[in-house]
């Protein structure tokens, strides 16, 4: 199966999601620069973590503008799995293809450590191989995580089961103390309507080795490449 | 034509940089600061004929890009007047 690593002017995660997908999972991958507008007949898209664009006027707010978004909104619309990593699920939410926003994170603080999130919802391509309700050790590195929607949009999430990571302790508690940024919910991630879109501001590409701290994240690619299989047979 | 943007966090969103802003004046001493809300500040100078069409123009760059509607609003004065808007992207 063969990736597409979208990159824009300022994504600096990029080669990290290319590495993971090609040296620990073993699969295809390319890289996008952000003015091409094809994604080469890839069967799975990210969009990594960074600053696109510089973060200018709001994270991910002229990075949909860019021309591959075109591709990527296709590619979206036709049921192709869309991974949103950091900036990349900022860029997903300023696209519109998941719903809500991002502010500062309540502590003001950029914060870049190892955080715990449980995994809510096995239904989307990026979580099939997980079990529900895995805790998953996963750093996060970021000023802009406090993911916030209207209460009606929250509740729409929850009861869709659109709510796909949520932070936790280490022994999967879901409380605010384990909340890193102030989203709303213990909010980490979450997928679109039709469940193949799937943002987080958790780095699973920077989870998928022990000699880095943590192999948790590679659950997230190793679902992509199941959902591809699955899909073809 | 010279147009003037404010946007600002809606008053239910909560502006974390705002009340550190807050915190920082008062520490200073300036006690009598209850609360500060931190937003951004566009000036566009516009191609127009008359204020009417670059406070319509300025209004769309506001409600598509310059504001997100999720969480913020955005007001517009053009030579003077001020008009409030809101986010329709």
């Amino acid at each position: 199966m063969k990736f597409a690593v979208v990159v824009f002017p300022g994504s600096n995660c990029d080669h990290d999601a290319y590495y993971a997908v090609k040296e620990v999972v073993g699969q295809d991958a390319e890289l996008v620069w952000h003015k091409d507008t094809s994604l080469g007949g890839a069967d799975a898209v990210i969009l990594p973590g960074g600053f696109a664009h510089g973060d200018y006027l709001r994270t991910g707010a002229i990075a949909r503008f860019s021309p591959i978004m075109q591709a990527v909104n296709a590619f979206a619309a036709s049921g192709g799995p869309v991974l949103g990593i950091c900036n990349g699920f900022q860029v997903l939410l300023e696209a519109g293809l998941l719903p809500g926003a991002m502010l500062r994170n309540r502590s003001i603080q950029f914060r870049c450590e190892h955080v715990y999130v449980n995994v809510e919802q096995t239904d989307t391509p990026f979580t099939l191989a997980a079990a529900r309700g895995q805790t998953l050790k996963i750093p996060i590195a970021h000023g802009e995580g406090n993911y916030y929607a209207e209460p009606e949009v929250i509740a729409k999430l929850e009861a869709n089961r659109q709510v796909i990571f949520r932070y936790a302790t280490v022994d999967g508690q879901v409380t605010d103390a384990a909340n890193p940024n102030g989203s709303a919910s213990n909010i980490a991630g979450i997928c679109n309507a039709t469940r193949n879109v799937v943002g987080l501001m958790p780095h699973p590409e920077r989870a998928c080795e022990l000699s880095v701290g943590s192999a948790d994240g590679r659950v997230l690619l190793e679902s992509a490449v199941k959902a591809a299989m699955l899909a073809t047979r | 034509m010279r147009a003037r943007v404010f946007v600002t966090l809606k008053p239910s969103v909560f502006d974390p940089q705002g009340s550190i802003v807050t915190e920082a004046l008062h520490t200073l001493g300036y006690a009598s600061v209850k609360d500060v809300r931190q937003g951004k500040y566009f000036e566009l100078d516009i191609d127009a004929a008359s204020a009417d069409e670059a406070k319509k123009l300025a209004g769309e760059a506001a409600g598509k890009l310059l504001a997100n509607p999720i969480i913020e609003s955005y007001r517009i004065e053009v030579d003077g007047e001020a008009v409030p808007g809101k986010a329709v992207r």
